[in-house]
Protein backbone atom coordinates (compact mmCIF):
# COMPACT_ATOMS: atom_id res chain seq x y z
CA UNK A 1 0.00 0.00 0.00
CA UNK A 2 1.96 3.02 -1.31
CA UNK A 3 0.68 6.28 0.10
CA UNK A 4 1.42 9.83 -0.84
CA UNK A 5 1.18 12.96 1.27
CA UNK A 6 -1.13 15.61 -0.18
CA UNK A 7 -1.45 19.27 0.74
CA UNK A 8 -4.52 21.42 1.32
CA UNK A 9 -4.29 25.21 1.48
CA UNK A 10 -6.59 27.61 3.27
CA UNK A 11 -6.63 31.41 3.37
CA UNK A 12 -6.48 31.78 7.10
CA UNK A 13 -7.18 30.25 10.50
CA UNK A 14 -8.36 32.14 13.57
CA UNK A 15 -6.45 30.83 16.60
CA UNK A 16 -7.55 30.53 20.24
CA UNK A 17 -4.91 33.12 21.10
CA UNK A 18 -6.81 35.61 18.92
CA UNK A 19 -4.12 35.69 16.24
CA UNK A 20 -5.04 35.13 12.60
CA UNK A 21 -2.65 32.74 10.85
CA UNK A 22 -2.63 33.33 7.08
CA UNK A 23 -2.21 31.47 4.87
CA UNK A 24 -2.32 28.00 6.36
CA UNK A 25 -1.44 24.62 4.94
CA UNK A 26 -2.21 21.08 6.01
CA UNK A 27 -0.54 17.83 4.93
CA UNK A 28 -2.68 14.70 4.82
CA UNK A 29 -2.89 11.16 3.51
CA UNK A 30 -5.89 8.96 2.79
CA UNK A 31 -6.46 5.23 2.40
CA UNK A 32 -9.45 3.31 1.08
CA UNK A 33 -12.41 4.75 -0.81
CA UNK A 34 -15.05 7.22 0.30
CA UNK A 35 -18.45 5.58 -0.34
CA UNK A 36 -21.25 7.25 -2.29
CA UNK A 37 -23.11 8.24 0.89
CA UNK A 38 -19.84 9.66 2.30
CA UNK A 39 -20.62 7.83 5.50
CA UNK A 40 -17.50 5.68 5.92
CA UNK A 41 -14.84 8.30 6.70
CA UNK A 42 -12.57 7.88 9.70
CA UNK A 43 -10.18 10.57 10.87
CA UNK A 44 -7.01 9.40 12.60
CA UNK A 45 -5.24 11.80 14.96
CA UNK A 46 -1.52 11.42 15.46
CA UNK A 47 0.35 11.72 18.74
CA UNK A 48 2.96 14.32 19.60
CA UNK A 49 5.72 13.35 17.14
CA UNK A 50 3.60 11.64 14.48
CA UNK A 51 2.67 12.82 11.03
CA UNK A 52 0.13 12.31 8.25
CA UNK A 53 1.86 9.12 7.16
CA UNK A 54 -0.06 6.75 9.41
CA UNK A 55 -0.20 3.72 7.12
CA UNK A 56 1.28 2.09 4.07
CA UNK A 57 4.68 2.73 2.54
CA UNK A 58 5.47 6.35 1.84
CA UNK A 59 6.04 7.21 -1.82
CA UNK A 60 8.98 9.52 -1.04
CA UNK A 61 11.03 7.65 1.56
CA UNK A 62 9.71 4.09 1.51
CA UNK A 63 8.82 4.39 5.21
CA UNK A 64 6.11 2.39 6.95
CA UNK A 65 3.35 4.46 8.57
CA UNK A 66 3.32 4.93 12.35
CA UNK A 67 0.00 3.05 12.80
CA UNK A 68 0.36 0.64 9.90
CA UNK A 69 -0.50 -2.25 12.25
CA UNK A 70 -3.94 -0.65 12.84
CA UNK A 71 -4.80 0.81 9.43
CA UNK A 72 -5.05 -1.27 6.26
CA UNK A 73 -7.05 -4.00 4.55
CA UNK A 74 -8.62 -6.24 7.20
CA UNK A 75 -7.03 -4.32 10.07
CA UNK A 76 -8.79 -2.45 12.90
CA UNK A 77 -9.39 0.56 10.66
CA UNK A 78 -10.22 -1.61 7.67
CA UNK A 79 -9.40 0.27 4.47
CA UNK A 80 -11.49 -2.24 2.48
CA UNK A 81 -14.54 -0.85 4.33
CA UNK A 82 -13.60 2.63 5.43
CA UNK A 83 -12.06 5.78 4.03
CA UNK A 84 -9.28 6.70 6.44
CA UNK A 85 -7.71 10.14 6.69
CA UNK A 86 -4.76 11.38 8.74
CA UNK A 87 -3.32 14.90 8.73
CA UNK A 88 -0.20 16.42 10.23
CA UNK A 89 -1.11 18.74 13.12
CA UNK A 90 -0.90 22.50 13.01
CA UNK A 91 2.48 23.49 14.44
CA UNK A 92 4.08 20.32 13.07
CA UNK A 93 7.03 19.99 10.78
CA UNK A 94 5.84 17.33 8.37
CA UNK A 95 4.01 19.43 5.82
CA UNK A 96 1.47 21.39 7.87
CA UNK A 97 2.02 25.02 8.88
CA UNK A 98 4.43 25.31 11.79
CA UNK A 99 7.37 27.31 13.06
CA UNK A 100 9.60 26.02 10.25
CA UNK A 101 7.14 27.29 7.60
CA UNK A 102 7.91 30.44 5.64
CA UNK A 103 6.31 33.59 6.98
CA UNK A 104 5.04 35.40 3.85
CA UNK A 105 5.47 38.75 5.61
CA UNK A 106 9.20 38.29 6.10
CA UNK A 107 10.13 35.62 3.55
CA UNK A 108 11.92 33.80 6.35
CA UNK A 109 10.81 30.89 8.56
CA UNK A 110 8.47 31.93 11.37
CA UNK A 111 10.68 30.36 14.03
CA UNK A 112 9.53 31.76 17.39
CA UNK A 113 7.29 34.36 15.74
CA UNK A 114 4.89 31.51 14.92
CA UNK A 115 1.78 32.09 17.05
CA UNK A 116 1.09 29.89 20.05
CA UNK A 117 -1.33 27.15 19.04
CA UNK A 118 -3.79 24.93 20.93
CA UNK A 119 -5.34 21.50 20.52
CA UNK A 120 -8.53 23.35 19.59
CA UNK A 121 -6.68 25.16 16.77
CA UNK A 122 -5.38 21.85 15.42
CA UNK A 123 -8.92 20.50 15.36
CA UNK A 124 -10.36 23.60 13.68
CA UNK A 125 -7.84 23.23 10.85
CA UNK A 126 -8.74 19.54 10.49
CA UNK A 127 -12.42 20.49 10.28
CA UNK A 128 -11.58 22.77 7.35
CA UNK A 129 -9.77 19.86 5.68
CA UNK A 130 -12.69 17.47 6.27
CA UNK A 131 -15.16 20.05 4.91
CA UNK A 132 -12.98 20.52 1.83
CA UNK A 133 -13.10 16.77 1.22
CA UNK A 134 -16.89 16.99 1.16
CA UNK A 135 -17.37 14.97 4.36
CA UNK A 136 -20.10 16.24 6.68
CA UNK A 137 -20.03 13.53 9.29
CA UNK A 138 -17.18 11.26 10.32
CA UNK A 139 -18.03 7.66 11.12
CA UNK A 140 -15.25 7.74 13.68
CA UNK A 141 -12.35 9.72 14.96
CA UNK A 142 -9.54 8.05 16.85
CA UNK A 143 -6.04 8.58 18.13
CA UNK A 144 -3.72 7.88 21.03
CA UNK A 145 -2.07 10.24 23.49
CA UNK A 146 -2.23 13.77 22.05
CA UNK A 147 -4.37 12.20 19.33
CA UNK A 148 -6.95 11.35 21.98
CA UNK A 149 -7.08 14.98 23.13
CA UNK A 150 -7.95 15.98 19.58
CA UNK A 151 -10.63 13.27 19.51
CA UNK A 152 -12.28 14.75 22.63
CA UNK A 153 -11.99 18.25 21.23
CA UNK A 154 -13.66 17.17 17.98
CA UNK A 155 -16.52 15.45 19.79
CA UNK A 156 -17.25 18.61 21.76
CA UNK A 157 -16.55 21.24 19.07
CA UNK A 158 -18.39 19.44 16.23
CA UNK A 159 -20.92 17.11 17.89
CA UNK A 160 -22.94 16.56 14.72
CA UNK A 161 -19.83 15.65 12.72
CA UNK A 162 -18.70 12.67 14.82
CA UNK A 163 -20.61 9.37 15.14
CA UNK A 164 -18.02 7.54 17.20
CA UNK A 165 -15.08 8.87 19.23
CA UNK A 166 -12.21 6.58 20.25
CA UNK A 167 -9.63 8.29 22.49
CA UNK A 168 -6.81 5.91 23.44
CA UNK A 169 -4.25 6.26 26.26
CA UNK A 170 -5.22 9.89 26.62
CA UNK A 171 -6.55 12.55 28.95
CA UNK A 172 -8.97 15.45 29.13
CA UNK A 173 -6.31 17.60 30.80
CA UNK A 174 -2.54 17.48 31.08
CA UNK A 175 -1.36 16.72 34.60
CA UNK A 176 1.52 18.30 36.51
CA UNK A 177 3.64 15.23 35.76
CA UNK A 178 2.93 15.43 32.04
CA UNK A 179 3.69 19.14 31.97
CA UNK A 180 6.87 18.49 33.95
CA UNK A 181 8.27 16.00 31.43
CA UNK A 182 7.43 18.35 28.57
CA UNK A 183 9.19 21.19 30.35
CA UNK A 184 12.36 19.09 30.73
CA UNK A 185 12.27 18.49 26.98
CA UNK A 186 11.78 22.17 26.22
CA UNK A 187 14.57 23.20 28.56
CA UNK A 188 16.94 20.71 26.92
CA UNK A 189 16.23 22.35 23.55
CA UNK A 190 16.28 25.96 24.74
CA UNK A 191 19.44 25.30 26.73
CA UNK A 192 21.28 24.16 23.61
CA UNK A 193 23.40 27.14 22.39
CA UNK A 194 22.59 26.17 18.79
CA UNK A 195 18.92 26.84 19.44
CA UNK A 196 19.71 30.60 19.15
CA UNK A 197 16.26 31.76 20.29
CA UNK A 198 14.80 29.50 17.60
CA UNK A 199 16.66 31.12 14.69
CA UNK A 200 18.68 28.11 13.61
CA UNK A 201 17.10 27.53 10.20
CA UNK A 202 19.81 27.36 7.53
CA UNK A 203 22.41 27.02 10.29
CA UNK A 204 23.44 24.29 12.76
CA UNK A 205 20.35 22.89 14.44
CA UNK A 206 20.06 22.31 18.21
CA UNK A 207 20.55 18.58 17.67
CA UNK A 208 21.94 17.88 21.13
CA UNK A 209 19.07 19.48 22.98
CA UNK A 210 16.42 17.91 20.77
CA UNK A 211 18.03 14.47 21.16
CA UNK A 212 18.05 14.78 24.96
CA UNK A 213 14.41 15.88 24.88
CA UNK A 214 13.58 12.78 22.86
CA UNK A 215 15.52 10.52 25.23
CA UNK A 216 13.41 11.73 28.14
CA UNK A 217 10.30 11.22 26.03
CA UNK A 218 11.21 7.64 25.22
CA UNK A 219 11.68 6.80 28.90
CA UNK A 220 8.16 8.02 29.62
CA UNK A 221 6.74 5.96 26.73
CA UNK A 222 8.08 2.69 28.13
CA UNK A 223 7.49 0.92 31.44
CA UNK A 224 9.82 -0.47 34.07
CA UNK A 225 8.81 -3.95 32.88
CA UNK A 226 9.32 -3.30 29.20
CA UNK A 227 12.74 -1.71 29.81
CA UNK A 228 13.83 -4.58 32.02
CA UNK A 229 12.71 -7.03 29.37
CA UNK A 230 14.21 -5.13 26.45
CA UNK A 231 17.53 -4.04 27.99
CA UNK A 232 17.92 -5.32 31.52
CA UNK A 233 21.40 -4.40 32.70
CA UNK A 234 22.96 -5.80 29.54
CA UNK A 235 26.08 -4.15 28.22
CA UNK A 236 26.45 -3.51 24.53
CA UNK A 237 28.94 -5.80 22.80
CA UNK A 238 30.95 -6.62 25.93
CA UNK A 239 30.80 -8.28 29.32
CA UNK A 240 32.82 -5.92 31.48
CA UNK A 241 32.65 -2.27 32.42
CA UNK A 242 35.02 0.08 30.59
CA UNK A 243 35.03 2.49 33.56
CA UNK A 244 34.28 5.49 31.36
CA UNK A 245 31.21 7.42 30.15
CA UNK A 246 30.69 5.76 26.80
CA UNK A 247 27.26 4.27 26.06
CA UNK A 248 27.93 0.95 27.76
CA UNK A 249 24.46 -0.15 28.82
CA UNK A 250 22.13 -1.21 26.05
CA UNK A 251 19.50 1.17 27.37
CA UNK A 252 21.95 4.05 27.01
CA UNK A 253 22.84 3.25 23.44
CA UNK A 254 19.16 2.73 22.59
CA UNK A 255 18.20 6.15 23.95
CA UNK A 256 21.12 7.83 22.19
CA UNK A 257 20.17 6.12 18.94
CA UNK A 258 16.50 7.12 19.22
CA UNK A 259 17.55 10.66 20.15
CA UNK A 260 19.87 11.12 17.19
CA UNK A 261 17.37 9.50 14.81
CA UNK A 262 14.68 11.93 15.95
CA UNK A 263 16.82 14.95 15.11
CA UNK A 264 16.74 13.98 11.42
CA UNK A 265 12.97 14.03 11.21
CA UNK A 266 11.73 16.56 13.73
CA UNK A 267 12.02 20.30 14.16
CA UNK A 268 13.07 21.57 17.59
CA UNK A 269 10.72 24.56 17.48
CA UNK A 270 7.79 22.28 16.60
CA UNK A 271 8.71 20.33 19.73
CA UNK A 272 8.30 23.52 21.77
CA UNK A 273 5.00 24.58 20.19
CA UNK A 274 3.30 21.20 20.22
CA UNK A 275 4.30 20.30 23.79
CA UNK A 276 3.00 23.71 24.87
CA UNK A 277 -0.34 23.02 23.15
CA UNK A 278 -0.57 19.72 25.07
CA UNK A 279 0.28 21.41 28.37
CA UNK A 280 -2.38 24.08 27.81
CA UNK A 281 -4.94 21.40 27.09
CA UNK A 282 -7.75 21.17 29.64
CA UNK A 283 -11.13 20.36 28.18
CA UNK A 284 -12.86 21.65 31.32
CA UNK A 285 -11.05 25.01 31.25
CA UNK A 286 -13.55 27.81 31.77
CA UNK A 287 -16.38 25.35 32.45
CA UNK A 288 -17.67 24.28 35.86
CA UNK A 289 -16.76 20.61 35.35
CA UNK A 290 -15.56 18.05 32.85
CA UNK A 291 -19.16 16.88 32.56
CA UNK A 292 -20.25 20.39 31.63
CA UNK A 293 -17.46 20.50 29.05
CA UNK A 294 -18.56 17.20 27.50
CA UNK A 295 -22.25 18.17 27.54
CA UNK A 296 -22.37 19.09 23.81
CA UNK A 297 -20.84 15.76 22.70
CA UNK A 298 -23.24 13.40 20.91
CA UNK A 299 -20.89 10.66 19.71
CA UNK A 300 -20.72 7.18 21.17
CA UNK A 301 -17.38 6.77 22.91
CA UNK A 302 -14.92 3.93 23.19
CA UNK A 303 -12.26 4.88 25.74
CA UNK A 304 -9.18 2.67 25.99
CA UNK A 305 -6.27 2.72 28.45
CA UNK A 306 -3.38 0.36 29.20
CA UNK A 307 -2.41 -1.20 32.52
CA UNK A 308 1.29 -0.26 32.40
CA UNK A 309 0.87 3.26 30.96
CA UNK A 310 2.16 5.55 33.71
CA UNK A 311 2.44 8.63 31.48
CA UNK A 312 -1.29 8.66 30.66
CA UNK A 313 -2.57 6.46 33.50
CA UNK A 314 -5.97 4.79 33.42
CA UNK A 315 -7.40 7.19 35.98
CA UNK A 316 -7.27 9.92 33.34
CA UNK A 317 -9.32 7.81 30.93
CA UNK A 318 -11.71 7.00 33.78
CA UNK A 319 -12.28 10.71 34.42
CA UNK A 320 -13.55 11.00 30.86
CA UNK A 321 -15.70 7.87 31.22
CA UNK A 322 -17.23 8.98 34.52
CA UNK A 323 -18.06 12.42 33.18
CA UNK A 324 -19.76 10.87 30.14
CA UNK A 325 -21.67 8.45 32.35
CA UNK A 326 -22.92 11.28 34.54
CA UNK A 327 -24.39 12.71 31.32
CA UNK A 328 -25.80 9.28 30.44
CA UNK A 329 -23.84 9.25 27.19
CA UNK A 330 -23.07 6.07 25.30
CA UNK A 331 -19.58 5.08 26.47
CA UNK A 332 -17.58 1.85 26.52
CA UNK A 333 -14.37 1.54 28.46
CA UNK A 334 -11.67 -1.09 28.76
CA UNK A 335 -8.22 -1.16 30.28
CA UNK A 336 -6.13 -3.45 28.10
CA UNK A 337 -3.36 -5.51 29.71
CA UNK A 338 0.08 -4.65 28.35
CA UNK A 339 3.65 -4.33 29.56
CA UNK A 340 4.60 -1.77 26.97
CA UNK A 341 3.69 1.37 28.90
CA UNK A 342 2.39 4.34 26.93
CA UNK A 343 3.82 2.85 23.71
CA UNK A 344 1.23 0.05 23.97
CA UNK A 345 -1.28 1.78 21.69
CA UNK A 346 1.37 1.79 18.94
CA UNK A 347 2.97 -1.61 19.42
CA UNK A 348 0.71 -3.96 21.43
CA UNK A 349 -2.32 -3.85 19.17
CA UNK A 350 -3.87 -7.35 19.06
CA UNK A 351 -6.60 -6.72 21.65
CA UNK A 352 -6.91 -3.07 20.69
CA UNK A 353 -7.60 -4.25 17.14
CA UNK A 354 -10.44 -6.54 18.28
CA UNK A 355 -12.30 -3.94 20.32
CA UNK A 356 -11.84 -1.11 17.83
CA UNK A 357 -12.86 -3.26 14.86
CA UNK A 358 -15.97 -4.58 16.62
CA UNK A 359 -17.07 -1.23 17.98
CA UNK A 360 -16.59 0.44 14.60
CA UNK A 361 -18.51 -2.30 12.81
CA UNK A 362 -21.52 -1.90 15.12
CA UNK A 363 -21.41 1.90 14.77
CA UNK A 364 -21.30 1.54 10.99
CA UNK A 365 -24.25 -0.89 11.07
CA UNK A 366 -26.31 1.48 13.21
CA UNK A 367 -25.39 4.48 11.07
CA UNK A 368 -26.50 2.58 7.96
CA UNK A 369 -29.76 1.37 9.54
CA UNK B 1 -36.19 -13.86 17.07
CA UNK B 2 -38.79 -16.62 17.14
CA UNK B 3 -38.21 -17.02 20.87
CA UNK B 4 -39.90 -13.72 21.66
CA UNK B 5 -42.33 -13.31 18.78
CA UNK B 6 -44.29 -16.38 19.83
CA UNK B 7 -46.00 -16.04 23.21
CA UNK B 8 -44.45 -18.39 25.77
CA UNK B 9 -46.38 -21.51 26.61
CA UNK B 10 -47.60 -21.41 30.19
CA UNK B 11 -45.60 -24.30 31.60
CA UNK B 12 -42.40 -24.41 29.58
CA UNK B 13 -40.10 -21.53 28.90
CA UNK B 14 -38.10 -21.29 25.73
CA UNK B 15 -34.52 -20.34 26.19
CA UNK B 16 -32.60 -17.41 24.84
CA UNK B 17 -28.90 -18.08 24.32
CA UNK B 18 -29.37 -21.33 26.22
CA UNK B 19 -30.77 -19.68 29.34
CA UNK B 20 -34.36 -19.61 30.51
CA UNK B 21 -33.82 -16.56 32.75
CA UNK B 22 -32.66 -14.67 29.65
CA UNK B 23 -35.88 -15.73 27.92
CA UNK B 24 -37.93 -14.28 30.78
CA UNK B 25 -35.91 -11.07 30.82
CA UNK B 26 -36.24 -10.71 27.07
CA UNK B 27 -40.02 -10.90 27.48
CA UNK B 28 -40.07 -8.30 30.25
CA UNK B 29 -37.95 -5.74 28.38
CA UNK B 30 -39.96 -3.51 26.06
CA UNK B 31 -38.84 -2.88 22.51
CA UNK B 32 -36.81 0.28 22.01
CA UNK B 33 -36.13 0.83 25.72
CA UNK B 34 -32.90 1.85 27.48
CA UNK B 35 -31.26 -1.08 29.25
CA UNK B 36 -28.32 -1.36 31.63
CA UNK B 37 -27.05 -4.88 32.41
CA UNK B 38 -24.97 -5.17 35.59
CA UNK B 39 -22.40 -7.95 35.47
CA UNK B 40 -23.11 -8.39 31.79
CA UNK B 41 -20.29 -10.85 31.07
CA UNK B 42 -19.45 -10.94 27.38
CA UNK B 43 -22.54 -8.88 26.54
CA UNK B 44 -24.48 -11.77 24.98
CA UNK B 45 -27.85 -10.74 26.40
CA UNK B 46 -27.31 -7.06 25.57
CA UNK B 47 -26.28 -7.83 22.00
CA UNK B 48 -29.33 -10.06 21.66
CA UNK B 49 -31.64 -7.34 23.05
CA UNK B 50 -30.03 -4.70 20.81
CA UNK B 51 -30.64 -6.75 17.68
CA UNK B 52 -34.00 -8.33 18.53
CA UNK B 53 -35.63 -5.65 20.67
CA UNK B 54 -33.74 -2.60 19.41
CA UNK B 55 -32.83 -1.49 22.90
CA UNK B 56 -30.18 1.10 23.72
CA UNK B 57 -27.84 -1.32 25.50
CA UNK B 58 -25.14 -0.63 28.10
CA UNK B 59 -23.32 -2.94 30.44
CA UNK B 60 -20.93 -3.14 33.36
CA UNK B 61 -18.50 -6.00 33.89
CA UNK B 62 -15.48 -6.38 36.14
CA UNK B 63 -13.55 -8.92 34.05
CA UNK B 64 -11.35 -7.23 31.47
CA UNK B 65 -11.30 -10.24 29.15
CA UNK B 66 -15.12 -10.38 29.11
CA UNK B 67 -15.39 -6.64 28.55
CA UNK B 68 -13.12 -6.92 25.52
CA UNK B 69 -15.38 -9.62 24.07
CA UNK B 70 -18.46 -7.49 24.73
CA UNK B 71 -17.00 -4.40 23.10
CA UNK B 72 -15.84 -6.53 20.17
CA UNK B 73 -19.53 -7.43 19.78
CA UNK B 74 -20.21 -3.71 19.59
CA UNK B 75 -21.86 -3.42 23.02
CA UNK B 76 -20.98 -0.39 25.16
CA UNK B 77 -19.63 -1.99 28.29
CA UNK B 78 -17.73 -0.37 31.14
CA UNK B 79 -14.89 -2.32 32.72
CA UNK B 80 -15.25 -1.82 36.44
CA UNK B 81 -17.29 -2.20 39.59
CA UNK B 82 -21.09 -2.37 39.38
CA UNK B 83 -21.75 -0.04 42.30
CA UNK B 84 -19.17 2.51 41.19
CA UNK B 85 -20.76 2.61 37.74
CA UNK B 86 -24.29 3.01 39.17
CA UNK B 87 -23.30 5.92 41.41
CA UNK B 88 -22.31 8.04 38.39
CA UNK B 89 -25.57 7.71 36.47
CA UNK B 90 -28.32 10.30 36.81
CA UNK B 91 -31.75 9.28 38.21
CA UNK B 92 -33.96 7.40 35.80
CA UNK B 93 -31.24 7.08 33.17
CA UNK B 94 -32.59 3.68 32.10
CA UNK B 95 -35.95 2.03 31.60
CA UNK B 96 -34.55 -1.26 32.91
CA UNK B 97 -31.55 -2.11 35.00
CA UNK B 98 -30.86 -5.85 34.88
CA UNK B 99 -29.06 -7.78 37.57
CA UNK B 100 -28.96 -11.32 36.28
CA UNK B 101 -27.23 -13.95 38.43
CA UNK B 102 -25.03 -11.21 39.86
CA UNK B 103 -26.76 -10.15 43.11
CA UNK B 104 -25.36 -13.09 45.07
CA UNK B 105 -21.84 -12.10 43.99
CA UNK B 106 -21.96 -8.40 44.86
CA UNK B 107 -20.27 -7.11 47.97
CA UNK B 108 -22.99 -4.63 48.94
CA UNK B 109 -26.19 -6.09 47.50
CA UNK B 110 -28.61 -3.70 49.23
CA UNK B 111 -26.74 -0.62 48.03
CA UNK B 112 -26.60 -2.10 44.55
CA UNK B 113 -30.35 -2.75 44.58
CA UNK B 114 -31.19 0.73 45.88
CA UNK B 115 -28.92 2.34 43.30
CA UNK B 116 -30.29 0.27 40.45
CA UNK B 117 -33.83 1.34 41.34
CA UNK B 118 -32.68 4.97 41.40
CA UNK B 119 -30.95 4.73 38.02
CA UNK B 120 -33.61 2.52 36.41
CA UNK B 121 -37.37 3.04 36.29
CA UNK B 122 -37.60 -0.74 36.64
CA UNK B 123 -35.20 -3.29 38.06
CA UNK B 124 -35.04 -6.88 36.86
CA UNK B 125 -33.32 -9.15 39.34
CA UNK B 126 -32.64 -12.83 38.64
CA UNK B 127 -30.94 -15.01 41.22
CA UNK B 128 -30.58 -18.67 42.21
CA UNK B 129 -32.92 -19.58 45.07
CA UNK B 130 -30.98 -20.89 48.04
CA UNK B 131 -34.17 -22.36 49.55
CA UNK B 132 -34.82 -24.73 46.64
CA UNK B 133 -35.69 -28.18 48.02
CA UNK B 134 -32.57 -29.70 46.42
CA UNK B 135 -30.36 -27.32 48.36
CA UNK B 136 -32.27 -28.01 51.57
CA UNK B 137 -31.98 -31.75 51.10
CA UNK B 138 -28.29 -31.60 50.27
CA UNK B 139 -27.65 -29.53 53.37
CA UNK B 140 -29.82 -31.68 55.62
CA UNK B 141 -28.35 -35.00 54.61
CA UNK B 142 -24.70 -34.16 54.06
CA UNK B 143 -24.30 -31.57 56.80
CA UNK B 144 -22.03 -29.66 54.47
CA UNK B 145 -22.31 -26.47 52.47
CA UNK B 146 -24.71 -27.47 49.73
CA UNK B 147 -23.29 -28.41 46.37
CA UNK B 148 -26.01 -28.80 43.79
CA UNK B 149 -26.59 -28.10 40.11
CA UNK B 150 -27.46 -24.53 41.10
CA UNK B 151 -24.61 -24.09 43.55
CA UNK B 152 -21.87 -26.23 42.07
CA UNK B 153 -18.90 -24.69 43.86
CA UNK B 154 -16.92 -25.73 46.88
CA UNK B 155 -17.38 -23.26 49.74
CA UNK B 156 -13.82 -21.95 49.25
CA UNK B 157 -14.02 -21.20 45.54
CA UNK B 158 -17.60 -20.03 45.19
CA UNK B 159 -18.14 -16.60 43.61
CA UNK B 160 -21.37 -16.42 45.64
CA UNK B 161 -20.87 -14.42 48.80
CA UNK B 162 -24.52 -13.81 49.70
CA UNK B 163 -27.09 -16.57 49.74
CA UNK B 164 -30.68 -15.47 49.41
CA UNK B 165 -34.07 -17.05 48.88
CA UNK B 166 -37.32 -16.08 47.21
CA UNK B 167 -38.82 -15.28 50.62
CA UNK B 168 -35.77 -13.21 51.60
CA UNK B 169 -36.13 -11.06 48.51
CA UNK B 170 -39.87 -10.59 48.98
CA UNK B 171 -39.31 -9.57 52.60
CA UNK B 172 -36.66 -7.05 51.56
CA UNK B 173 -38.93 -5.61 48.89
CA UNK B 174 -41.63 -5.07 51.54
CA UNK B 175 -39.19 -3.43 53.97
CA UNK B 176 -37.78 -1.14 51.30
CA UNK B 177 -41.20 -0.27 49.94
CA UNK B 178 -40.45 -1.58 46.45
CA UNK B 179 -43.31 -2.65 44.25
CA UNK B 180 -42.95 -6.12 42.81
CA UNK B 181 -44.47 -5.73 39.36
CA UNK B 182 -43.89 -9.30 38.29
CA UNK B 183 -42.25 -12.37 39.70
CA UNK B 184 -41.45 -15.43 37.63
CA UNK B 185 -40.08 -18.66 39.03
CA UNK B 186 -38.26 -21.35 37.12
CA UNK B 187 -37.16 -24.91 37.67
CA UNK B 188 -35.10 -25.92 34.69
CA UNK B 189 -37.20 -24.75 31.77
CA UNK B 190 -40.48 -25.14 33.62
CA UNK B 191 -42.37 -22.32 35.21
CA UNK B 192 -43.10 -22.82 38.90
CA UNK B 193 -46.46 -21.59 40.14
CA UNK B 194 -46.77 -23.34 43.49
CA UNK B 195 -44.54 -22.91 46.56
CA UNK B 196 -41.86 -20.96 44.73
CA UNK B 197 -39.53 -20.72 47.73
CA UNK B 198 -39.38 -24.50 47.79
CA UNK B 199 -39.72 -25.33 44.11
CA UNK B 200 -37.97 -22.52 42.21
CA UNK B 201 -34.35 -22.87 41.17
CA UNK B 202 -34.22 -19.39 39.73
CA UNK B 203 -36.34 -16.36 40.58
CA UNK B 204 -36.84 -13.35 38.34
CA UNK B 205 -38.34 -10.25 39.95
CA UNK B 206 -39.35 -7.09 38.20
CA UNK B 207 -39.43 -4.35 40.81
CA UNK B 208 -39.66 -0.60 41.00
CA UNK B 209 -38.89 1.85 43.72
CA UNK B 210 -41.80 3.40 45.59
CA UNK B 211 -42.96 6.57 43.84
CA UNK B 212 -41.21 9.63 45.17
CA UNK B 213 -38.30 7.57 46.44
Amino acid sequence: MISETKLAHFDSLRLDSGVELAPVQVAYETWGELNAARSNAILIEHAFSGDAHAAGISAEAGQTGWWDNMIGPGKAFDTDKYFVICSNVLGGCRGSSGPSSMNPATDAPYAMTFPIISIGDMVRLQKMLIDSLGIRRLLAISGGSMGGMQVLEWAVAYPEAVACAIPIASTARHSAQQIAFNEVGRQAIMGDPEWSEGNYYGKTRPARGLAVARMVGHITYMSDDSMREKFGRRLRGKDEFAFDFSAEFEVESYLRYRGSQFVDRFDANSYLYITKAMDYYDLAQGRPSLGAALQPARARFLVISFTSDWLYPSYQSLEIVRALRSLNRDVAYCELPSNYGHDAFLVDVAEQTDVVRGYLASTYREAAA
Amino acid sequence: VAAVSTPPRPAFVRDVLGRSDYAIISELVETGSRVLDLGCGEGELLAWLAINKHVDARGVEISGARVQKAITRGVSVYQGDVLEALLDYPDGAFDYVILSQTLQETREPLRVLREMLRVGRQGIVAFPNFAHWGVRVAHLFTGRSPRTKLFPHEWYDSPNIHFLTVTDFEALAREEGWTVERSIFLAGRRRVTMLPNLMAEVAVFQVKAHEGQ
